[in-house]
């Protein structure tokens, strides 16, 4: 409403009055000027380039450098590197969405009941949201050495044989993504306590005297309706953080064993700042704006629209 | 104190039209109030005044000088909010000092850790101190001087939001809706104290408010608004006995005026439900006339004037009781009358009397029309009003 | 509607107590065992730490070792690398940018929310515009200019590319929009300039706001290892993920129990501000609700 009537003052007008106008609008230039340059420098002006990089043959220290039209997107569709990086990255997002979503909603729907025990168990599982990851991925390492580490003595414990986690091909994504669920729960779980909080106590009471009592008919009557607007949101969340994944990769297994854990945000880490490839490392990161830009505007919609409610 | 001038305000909003071509003069120590329902536009001319918004054209004068050009703190006005806008972080001393201490501090006084290096400023800090006192003593407010707003009843806080404005001695001061978030006895005690407090200081005070019964009991003045004109400008007495308007007739008084449609018969007499009334009008503009009577000029009997009525419900007020009827000639326009408790409760159909100059007259644009009465004996032509 | 079905002879007294005791101690099982997975590096880590290297990766675990080897680990841990220079230099890049980034924010926050001025809804689109954008994408022509102008491995490189959040932007903006008009046209009545209107009247009753952000920023800058990895290669510059993943490569990095040591100093000081301020953790995460 306010941006229409900014829109539709002309700039140009004059007004015969109203030292008031021309104060809000010289302030308002000068509070936005430095974030608008900033936001130019470090934001719009990068994703230019790259979209200009992503059509030479640019390598970092080149002294010159050619068009090459978009022999880098071909380049990016035949790497085998690079469709292994992709499809892994699906693979993890495939896992951690469900994964990530589904426990923190059963953690924060089993928590909110608690009365005495509720801040403690949050703090439990909201402690990994803070911790450094890049540290907690180095005890997970060892935890889960296929002969030293603890959980491999645990199996052996219960009769079952070794599992080398970490450099078995077809083990080693689902393992990251445990680790990627073990970071998030506590961080999803949160926003499904803010969700679960605002419903109202008497849908529950009006529920439960048209009969619905049981748990399961409580949660799909009430629970699961009301907090579609959160779970929505987590999902998208979830999914972008997920899509992000690169700590774990880069301390724990470095892609390996045999390219089975490479990831897009990896694999662009390795073309540009280790091989300084630059401009096929900017192609693989239009690549990787492109399958997050969906989720990305879907989160910032719902950001937008969160504030209405 | 000094007086204002407001000449062919104009103010649109997009499309909309807010205010059209407004003027206006106020009288050095006046209390006018801008009265009108919601979107008439009587709070943004309001702000206009105060510069919070600048009009599309036409000009404001205060004490006879533009203050086009300048900003709002330089108008030397003082404006009541009606959430009264007190700095919710700061102390009831701070909120009230604040204005003090912007005009009186320069940039580095004011500025945090820096401003304990000015030797300047801890004199000038004493005498706001002393000027705040001075103000928060005639309101009474001195005893919550380190309570912040939260923790204020909303009396209090409209006291503070009041010293707040007292304590720059302004030109004029500017009130918007300040009582009607209080409860309504409050509401009543700070009419009488607003009152009070106008004839102590002798400022000149612009009040807006869509309550007509503070529009009543406090201004010299009242300009009743509608769709972004001033309808009526007048004391209270002229706008009640005069309405220009059917606008102005339905919204002062209360309950509302009652109208009924009429014709001007061949010689001028003003016809009502095909009974001649002793009134006549000259130059109406086209046949069909409205006439307006007041509930409290309405009684049970029958007369040369008269609409005959079917009770429908009493509702009592106290001291007295307000009657409902429906006309029987058009049984959806509803007839109230304003009675004595206790005058026995008619039953069925009853005729409804009202004096000739009880009668307000207007024309099918619901402008006034000015009207000479007969009294019962027919001879005594006399002019019950004029329009302004 | 009721079938005979459901209508059955009440529950006994004690049929219902046992009911709900079986479900609470499900419920409690579930959590716990949930508990237990997510404790479970932090424990081996603690205990891992006070451990001589023999008793690290014994058959059976213990909480606490035979032989006290704390003092040892952590010595040894100090002295093979600058831990606690990691620390400082944390602290100086997520103060920096947090400094920065609330600098800037907060003043074009408001005029988003309050001020009319010209351009201010294609300002508003960009930001939108920028919050869609992940921090990695801008990082390649970053790099390269940073390269250009000679200032890798350097504080400011390393602070630089997040001066500007637009998801701080977003956020004061909307918590300004809520902030009542009244009050900003009572201080210009007042004569207080719109640089003090922000600073002095705003902004001391938007902190629920700034501290959820400053949570956010802090946390996420604190921990963040791809933008330190890419600029910085010099050891002495390395934040705590930095730190510790040299650390972890060292040679030392077959030192479990230093390593443990490592990663528990590494750690502590967001987990130990977390246990301090948990509501204003949770409360910062709920407003902000992104990562």
């Amino acid at each position: 409403m306010n941006t229409v009537a900014a829109q539709v003052t002309p700039l140009d007008a004059v007004p015969p009055a109203g030292g008031q106008r021309w104060v809000e609008r010289f302030a308002g230039l000068g509070f936005a000027a430095p974030a608008f340059i900033l936001l130019v420098l470090t934001n719009l002006a990068p994703l230019a380039a790259l979209a200009f990089l992503s059509f030479t043959n640019y390598e970092l220290g080149a002294l010159d450098f050619s068009f090459v039209g978009f022999k880098n997107f071909g380049a990016a569709l035949q790497d085998p590197v690079i469709r292994r990086s992709v499809t892994n990255t699906l693979l993890y997002v495939a896992i951690v969405v469900p994964g990530g979503v589904l426990l923190s909603l059963l953690v924060a729907i089993l928590i909110h009941q608690r009365k005495r025990t509720r801040s403690l168990y949050e703090v439990i599982y909201f402690l990994p949201v803070t911790s450094t990851l890049i540290a907690m991925a180095t005890m997970w390492q060892f935890l889960l050495h296929p002969t030293l580490g603890l959980i491999n003595q645990a199996l052996k414990g219960l009769g079952f044989a070794e599992t080398a986690f970490l450099s078995e091909p077809r083990l080693v994504i689902p393992t990251l993504a445990a680790i990627g669920i073990w970071q998030l729960v506590g961080f999803n779980m949160v926003l499904f306590l803010a969700g679960l909080s605002a419903i109202p106590r008497d849908l529950y009471e009006a529920v439960d005297i048209d009969g619905a009592s049981h748990p399961i008919d409580r949660f799909l009557k009430v629970t699961w309706p009301m907090l579609g607007p959160t779970t929505m949101f987590v999902t998208v969340t979830t999914f972008i953080t997920a899509f992000k994944i690169f700590d774990t990769v880069t301390v724990m297994t470095r892609g390996g064993p045999g390219g089975a854990s490479e990831v897009l945000l990896y694999a662009i880490y390795l073309e540009g700042f280790q091989y300084f490839h630059m401009s096929y490392a900017a192609t693989l990161t239009l690549v990787f704006l492109a399958f997050t830009l969906v989720f990305s505007v879907l989160q910032t919609f719902i950001l937008d629209r969160r504030v209405h409610y | 104190m000094a007086g204002l001038t407001l000449r062919g305000i104009r103010k649109t909003f997009g499309d909309t039209a807010v205010l059209n071509d407004i003027d206006l003069d106020i009288a050095d120590g006046e209390f006018l109030t801008l009265v009108g329902p919601s979107g008439c536009g009587k709070s943004t001319l309001l702000r206009i005044i105060a510069g919070l918004e600048s009009q599309d054209s036409g000009s404001v004068s205060i004490g006879g000088t533009s203050v086009d050009h300048l900003r709002p703190h330089e108008r030397r006005i003082a404006m009541v909010f009606q959430n009264y806008a007190l700095y919710p972080h700061m102390s009831v001393f701070d909120n009230i000092a604040l204005p003090l201490t912007m005009t009186r501090l320069n940039l580095f006084e004011r500025l945090p850790l820096m401003r304990h290096l000015s030797l300047r400023r801890r004199r000038i800090m004493n005498e706001i101190a002393r000027e705040v006192r001075a103000v928060a003593e005639q309101l009474r407010i001195e005893s919550f001087f380190h309570r912040r707003p939260g923790q204020l009843s909303g009396g209090q806080r409209q006291r503070v939001a009041l010293g707040r404005a007292m304590v720059r001695h302004p030109q004029a001061f500017l009130m918007d809706e300040p009582l009607s978030n209080l409860d309504a006895k409050l509401r009543v005690h700070m009419r009488g104290e607003l009152t009070e407090l106008h004839a102590r200081l002798g400022a000149t005070m612009i009040y807006v408010t869509h309550d007509q019964i503070e529009a009543m009991t406090m201004s010299d003045r009242l300009a009743v608004m509608d769709h972004g004109d001033i309808l009526q400008l007048g004391t209270p007495a002229d706008v009640y006995e005069r309405p220009a308007t059917t606008a102005v007739a339905q919204f002062i008084g209360s309950p509302a005026i009652n109208l009924f449609q009429a014709r001007v018969g061949p010689g001028g007499q003003v016809e009502l439900l095909g009974r001649t009334l002793p009134i006549e009008v000259r130059n109406a503009p086209t046949p069909e006339l409205t006439v307006g009577v007041r509930p409290e000029a309405m009684r049970i009997g029958g007369g040369p004037c008269a609409v005959t009525c079917r009770f429908r419900r009493r509702e009592n007020l106290g001291s007295e009781c307000i009657l409902h009827f429906d006309l029987v000639a058009s049984p959806e326009v509803a007839v109230l009358c304003r009675v004595d408790n206790g005058i026995p409760i008619p039953e069925g159909e009853v005729p409804l009397a009202f004096e000739p100059r009880d009668c307000h007259v207007f024309d099918n644009n619901g402008r006034r029309i000015e009207v000479e009465s007969r009294n019962a004996a027919g001879r005594d032509l006399r002019r019950a009003s004029e329009v302004r | 509607m009721r079938t005979s079905a459901t209508i059955t002879r009440p529950p006994t007294p004690v049929a219902i107590r046992m009911r709900r005791l079986v479900s609470l101690a499900l419920v409690h099982a579930v959590l716990i065992g949930g508990a237990v997975f997510m404790l479970l590096p932090f424990v081996f880590m603690l205990t891992s730490a006070i451990k001589p290297p023999g008793e690290i990766f014994e058959a059976t675990f213990r909480l606490w070792p035979r032989q006290f080897y704390g003092w040892q680990n952590f010595e040894s841990a100090l002295s093979t690398a600058p831990l606690l220079r990691f620390l400082l230099n944390g602290l100086i890049v997520c103060g920096g940018i947090l400094v920065v980034q609330l600098l800037v924010a907060i003043p074009c926050a408001y005029a988003l929310a309050k001020l009319k001025f010209p351009g201010r809804p294609i300002l508003f689109s960009l930001v939108l515009l920028g919050l869609c954008i992940p921090v990695q994408a801008p990082s390649l022509p970053l790099y390269i200019a940073f390269a250009e102008l000679g200032i890798l491995n350097t504080y400011l490189s390393m602070m630089m590319p997040f001066f500007l959040s637009v998801f701080a932007i977003f956020l004061f903006r909307q918590f300004f929009k809520s902030y009542p008009d009244e009050i900003i046209q009572a201080a210009r009545l007042d004569g207080v300039g719109e640089f003090e209107i922000v600073w002095r009247i705003v902004v001391p009753s938007a902190w629920p706001a700034i501290a959820a952000f400053s949570i956010f920023s802090v946390v996420a800058h604190w921990n963040d290892l791809y933008w330190p990895l890419i600029v910085v290669s010099d050891t002495k510059l390395a934040t705590p993920p930095l730190g510790m993943m040299y650390f972890a490569d060292s040679e030392l990095g077959s030192n479990y129990g230093a390593l443990a040591a490592g990663a528990t100093i590494i750690t502590a000081p967001l987990v130990i501000a977390f246990l301090i301020a948990r509501r204003h953790f949770i409360a910062g995460i709920t407003m902000t609700g992104i990562k």
